[in-house]
């Protein structure tokens, strides 16, 4: 059995909530019989953008992510649901918008905090991966079709086949330790969940101070490299997916003419090191 | 499957399918191209191979559309303020406090009809003045520039004149060393997207985000292509006080620069080019003339002090040793210059103090590195895909339906293509937009035309009021948008205030702050509400081939998808009705309904020999066949940089315009770029802020305006809303409210959104999402702060086009906007002297943190 997946890759969103809106074009003012009543016009983010900035100085970053049901296939929700809260053969979970009425209860049971509560209907909703419209025959979600980056793609595949998609893409799951095994998949999650240390090499070139390029530099923890990379025109450099608080590393640079230096910081958050001077 | 009709509609973000049961619309959505469309074009560049999706891709501010149709804001009768008689007692005075009353159809325009009527008698031509925005809800028909148009020309009226807003320092500054002044001053694009990723090694952004404004009405069309030049290794720089949507998407070095000091960077990097002969001398020597006193001047031969990255230093806030990487970096690779969102031109930085010194360097600093030589141009990839150009389908810039020759580019095709009745505005006095209150609260005013017919045109001063014509005593305002767009709008407060101004008619399609200062209020449809015919993306006029944004070229037939909600009407069928009262109805339909008139503009077009009206309907839109590949326009300025006859489809200059032989060189005197410009030599030459040599200027209202800065030490910017198309999808209860970076809802209320640096908010004691009072001479607005350091320390910034304004007196502060309208707080001065152009982009603020007096509101 074919079954529905979303991949989205952080990496190419851009913030630019085409899908957020069009879920709410979907939704606000529409509802559908036994797949979801009309969303709230404003407050109910089925489909919502988390944005994480992370660096100081002139190497700063956003990144986004966007978050919604996913539509978990050990989830919670269904579970607690009693009858009003199920799970399609292709994957998708609906609540039932008759059944579900009153049914507040179930806000608190996603631990993903997915579920909205609508106060004027009584009911709990969640993004319905827009199954009205894919059981009409549309190929994606409102979401994927509007996005102008592609970075949101619904597929339609056997479980083995995502499973080695999984594999061969690196894709995670949003907090995998819940246990509910979503199937909302991302790309590039590091660049919500982990720091950078970057910097900048530069060196006394006659009287004026000049940016370093090519210099080699190297990231050491507990004495071990654990990655090199070089600087750019600018003397720029960036180690990404480094652990927040993950303590002590130093950073040494070199470079064949103009010199070398060496670093030693505590890390705490993505960090910009603005002048880093190498010394012959 | 559900019931749904699909029917086609277009607007400023793109083309959309628009599913509509039982006269309510469904759903908008994207329009998915199937293969009996025309196939899309195909680049290869460095071993790659580039085709584009197969989807018209849309602005945000599209997808929220159906929220503004069905909105609480909506006008949906003819209404009449409370206090306003127009046999007897008018109180102007109270606009914008009274509330209104709701009248019949009959009524109201008699009203209007009789008022129009009384000030010819009364006053005369001149009396009546007819206001109107930039823009306008996607059309041909229904537009301003086409139905308003013909219906002011028949009434005759005080013409409001824009200033050329989007271009302001190319047209005021950059126009003088190049020409292109029917481009308003700014450079041309085609086939600059294949010579881009075939060729280049740097794109350098300069105030440009396009993935925010994305040039111009061609949705996020041209995010897929800087996918490619970023897939291919071309690196990119971001010259700009904010880290924006496109520096945040694509990365690429961020140089936060202060605002308005970007001419001392631009300055330094050519000083360096020089030093370290980085520049291509070759074309310096043969395309340009007056490099000598130019590099006299970078050298500091001619005042001593030499233009150095040390020297630049402190004013932009950009450390000397980044000023050389870039600068070496730009002397040693091919490199593509993106001067605002468009690429070739724009940029919140032409519309600052300092606007046109910048715009001008941009021109000098492409000089100096060989423009027009492969991989060496303006642009960003968002304009200059490989599209028809032989094609035509009118712009909307091309007048519609007006007749009007002189004001609307009507004359170059649309005039024969689609014979109709002439008309013409007999008055020929005119206030400058900017200047429309003072005009009407001091009785007087002086303005610079916008005119791209000649380099020269701008020079002429002209006066309001004008001898022969009555002072204006009637505002018909179209549209809402004064306080959110026009500089130190707080102004217009007193202007509609007045008591010189009888009558303030209003015809908007949302009752928003402005229309709220009217006496009638005619409620106009949505264009989802009537007929419409349009080209996506094609503005015709000053943005010739501005289609070529796009992937696919579209022409779209709008669709009237729903009956008009309550009572509005089609503007259209407004304008008939008023004029019905003044025996011109016929003069103005030629019996023709919107939908004849979209069929006499189809006809009118290449259209009918690609498909026929009746499938053209159906379908609702066609795709135009990109340009074989053997016929694609060559790169833009390659026959400037080769001195050969000009071979790409502009027509322009206007041919008495070229001084040597047609064809050749380009449209200054000398026919080559200059570093002194003749035309401001002959014309304005002892004007200190505009000398011939681009001398630096710093901003009359930043840094070093030192008594100002002391007290208001943020620099301010107000740029283009990403999310919405200027004030089009803002407000009105719309979905796009929801967007935290458009706007924060806080206790129920929903605030306008101001971007600041941790620094600042440190020091002023304020955390993310605290209300903020942002406030200066000018006035005070409320806003919700966001801190992050996508923002540099010292500047703010927030979008310009808030449809809200929401005044009320604060016990503290006097009065107070809580809706969001920062142009309240931007200088009116115009930011060249002897130019009519804005420099309202930055200006100096305080911020603290705000919260409700005690009193209740009481509306000021
Ligand atoms: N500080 C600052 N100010 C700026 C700028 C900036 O960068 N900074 N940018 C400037 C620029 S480039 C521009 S172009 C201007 C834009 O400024 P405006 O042109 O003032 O802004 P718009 O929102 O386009 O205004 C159009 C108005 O017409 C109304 N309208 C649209 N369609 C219809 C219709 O079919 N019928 C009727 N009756 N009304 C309709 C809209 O509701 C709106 O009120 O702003 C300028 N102001
Ligand atoms: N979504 C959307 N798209 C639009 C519009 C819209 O309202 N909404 N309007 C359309 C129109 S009419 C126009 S004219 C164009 C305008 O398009 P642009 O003029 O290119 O847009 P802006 O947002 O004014 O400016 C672009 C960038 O310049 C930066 N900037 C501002 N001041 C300075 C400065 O002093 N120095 C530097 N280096 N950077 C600076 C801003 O931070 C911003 O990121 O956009 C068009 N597209
Ligand atoms: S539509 Fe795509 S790019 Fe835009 S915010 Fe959503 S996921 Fe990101
Ligand atoms: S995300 Fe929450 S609501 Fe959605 S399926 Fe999983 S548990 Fe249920
Ligand atoms: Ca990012
Ligand atoms: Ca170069
Ligand atoms: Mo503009």
């Amino acid at each position: 059995m074919k079954k529905w997946n979303l991949i989205i890759d952080v990496a190419k969103c851009e913030n630019c909530h085409n899908c957020t809106l069009a879920t709410k074009d979907e939704h606000d003012g529409n509802s559908f019989p036994g797949y979801a009543a009309e969303q709230p016009r404003h407050g109910a983010d089925w489909v919502k953008i988390e944005r994480k900035v992370r660096g100081e100085g002139t190497m700063v970053e956003a990144n986004y992510q966007v978050t919604m049901c996913n539509h978990c296939d050990d989830a919670p929700c269904v579970k607690a649901g009693d009858g009003s809260v199920k799970k399609r053969d292709d994957g998708i979970v609906i609540i039932d918008p008759d059944k579900a009425r009153g049914r507040k209860d179930l806000v608190d049971v996603c631990p993903h905090k997915a579920i909205w509560w609508n106060e004027e209907l009584q009911l709990p909703q969640i993004w319905i991966f827009d199954a009205h419209l894919l059981d009409q025959g549309w190929k994606q979600p409102r979401c994927a079709q509007s996005c102008p980056t592609k970075a949101i793609e619904a597929v339609k595949i056997l479980d083995s086949e995502m499973s080695a998609l999984v594999e061969k893409e690196n894709l995670r799951v949003q907090n995998p330790e819940f246990g509910t095994k979503p199937r909302v998949y991302y790309k590039n999650l590091h660049l919500m969940d982990t720091e950078f240390l970057g910097g900048c090499v530069l060196y006394d070139n006659n009287g004026t101070t000049d940016c370093v390029e090519d210099a080699k530099v190297t990231l050491l923890k507990d004495g071990n490299s654990i990655a090199t990379t070089a600087t750019d025109f600018f003397g720029d450099f960036k180690f990404d997916g480094l652990a927040a608080d993950s303590g002590e590393y130093t950073i040494e640079v070199s470079h064949p003419t103009q010199g070398q230096a060496a670093i030693t910081a505590t890390f705490s958050q993505s960090r910009y090191i603005n002048d880093i001077l190498l010394q012959v | 499957p559900d019931g749904c009709t699909r029917l086609t509609t277009n607007t400023n973000g793109g083309p959309m399918f628009v599913y509509v049961k039982d006269n309510k619309i469904v759903r908008m959505t994207p329009i998915d191209f199937d293969d009996s469309d025309a196939e899309s074009w195909t680049i290869k560049a460095r071993g790659k191979t580039f085709t584009p999706l197969r989807q018209g891709v849309i602005n945000p501010h599209a997808q929220g559309l159906k929220s503004t149709v069905y909105s609480d804001k909506r006008i949906l009768y003819p209404m009449k303020r409370v206090d306003f008689d127009p046999n007897g007692e008018r109180n102007p005075q109270n606009r914008g406090k009274s509330g209104y009353e709701r009248i019949s159809w009959e009524e109201a325009t008699d009203i209007v009809a009789n008022e129009i009527k009384r000030q010819r008698k009364v006053h005369g031509p001149g009396s009546i003045a007819m206001a109107f925005g930039s823009h306008h809800q996607w059309g041909n028909v229904g537009y301003y520039l086409s139905a308003l148009l013909r219906f002011g020309n028949l009434i005759g009226f005080t013409r409001v004149v824009p200033n050329p807003d989007s271009w302001e320092g190319w047209y005021w500054g950059a126009m003088h060393h190049f020409g292109n002044s029917m481009r308003v001053g700014i450079p041309g694009h085609y086939g600059l997207v294949e010579d881009c990723l075939k060729e280049a090694e740097m794109i350098v952004f300069w105030s440009s985000d396009p993935e925010s404004t994305n040039g111009y009405a061609s949705g996020l069309e041209g995010t897929q292509r800087r996918f490619w030049a970023k897939e291919l290794g071309i690196d990119f720089v971001h010259i700009d006080p904010n880290l924006n949507a496109t520096a945040q998407l694509y990365g690429g070095r961020w140089i936060p620069v202060k605002p308005g000091t970007d001419p001392a960077l631009a300055i330094a990097i050519m000083n360096v080019w020089v030093n370290e002969d980085l520049y291509d001398k070759d074309y310096v020597e043969g395309r340009t003339t007056g490099f000598d006193e130019w590099k006299a001047y970078l050298l500091g031969e001619e005042d001593g002090v030499p233009k150095t990255p040390e020297w630049q230093e402190k004013e932009t806030g950009v450390q000397a040793h980044v000023v050389r990487a870039l600068a070496r970096a730009w002397g040693k690779k091919k490199t593509y210059l993106a001067a605002g969102g468009l690429g070739t031109g724009f940029g919140g930085a032409c519309r600052n103090a300092t606007g046109s010194q910048w715009a001008r360097n941009m021109i000098l600093m492409m000089a100096m590195q060989g423009w027009g030589k492969p991989g060496v141009n303006f642009g960003n990839l968002q304009a200059g895909t490989p599209l028809d150009h032989y094609f035509y389908f009118p712009g909307y810039a091309e007048g519609g339906i007006s007749g009007e020759l002189n004001f609307t580019a009507c004359a170059v095709n649309n005039y024969q293509r689609m014979p109709h009745v002439l008309t013409m505005n007999p008055v020929k006095q005119m206030i400058p937009r900017q200047r429309l209150a003072d005009a009407i609260v001091n009785g007087k005013a002086s303005g610079y035309i916008w005119d791209g017919s000649s380099a020269e045109a701008q020079f002429a001063e002209f006066q309001y009021p004008m001898p022969g014509y009555s002072p204006v005593h009637m505002i018909y305002r179209y549209g809402s948008s004064s306080f959110g767009t026009i500089a130190n709008s707080d102004r217009w407060v007193d202007m509609y205030r007045h008591d010189s101004l009888e009558c303030v008619v209003n015809q908007s399609i949302w009752l928003e702050g402005e229309a709220e200062f009217a006496d009638i209020i005619l409620p106009a449809c949505t264009s989802f509400e009537r007929y419409d015919i349009s080209d996506w993306g094609n503005s015709g006029g000053y943005i010739h081939h501005n289609t070529d944004q796009l992937n696919h070229r579209t022409v779209v037939f709008q669709h009237k998808c729903i009956e008009p909600l309550g009572e509005s009407k089609s503007d259209y069928d407004i304008f008939t009705a008023v004029l019905n009262k003044l025996g011109l109805g016929a003069m103005f339909t030629e019996g023709c309904s919107e939908l004849d008139w979209c069929k006499r503009v189809f006809e009118s077009s290449d259209l009918p020999n690609y498909v026929s009206w009746k499938k053209f309907i159906k379908k609702g839109y066609h795709v135009i066949p990109p340009a074989p590949e053997n016929l694609r326009t060559p790169a833009y300025f390659r026959w400037f940089a080769e001195d050969r006859f000009k071979d790409v489809p502009e027509p322009m200059p206007l041919p008495s315009q070229w001084s040597d032989i047609a064809g050749k060189g380009l449209q200054t005197p000398s026919g080559k770029i200059e570093f002194v410009s003749t035309t401001i030599q002959r014309n304005d030459p002892n004007n200190p802020e505009r000398p011939a040599l681009n001398r630096y200027v710093p901003s009359w209202e930043g840094t070093q305006t030192t008594e100002l800065y002391d007290k208001y030490p943020l620099q301010l910017l107000t740029s283009h809303s990403r999310y919405t198309f200027h004030t089009y999808g803002d407000g009105k209860d719309s979905t796009l409210n929801d967007i935290p970076d458009h706007r924060v809802c806080i206790d129920g209320y929903y605030y306008w959104v101001l971007r600041m640096n941790p620094i600042d908010a440190r020091a002023r004691g304020l955390q993310h999402h605290d209300l903020v009072r942002v406030h200066n001479g000018r006035g005070s607005v409320v806003c919700a702060v966001d801190v992050s350091p996508l923002m540099a320390p010292g500047t703010l910034k927030s979008w310009e086009s808030c449809a809200e304004v929401d005044l009320f007196e604060d016990p503290r502060f006097g009065r107070v906007d809580r809706g969001g309208s920062l142009n309240l707080l931007t200088p009116e001065r115009p930011q060249v002297k002897n130019t009519e152009g804005m420099g309202s982009n930055s200006c100096l603020v305080e911020v603290e943190k705000w919260s409700y007096a005690n009193e209740e509101l009481v509306r000021a």
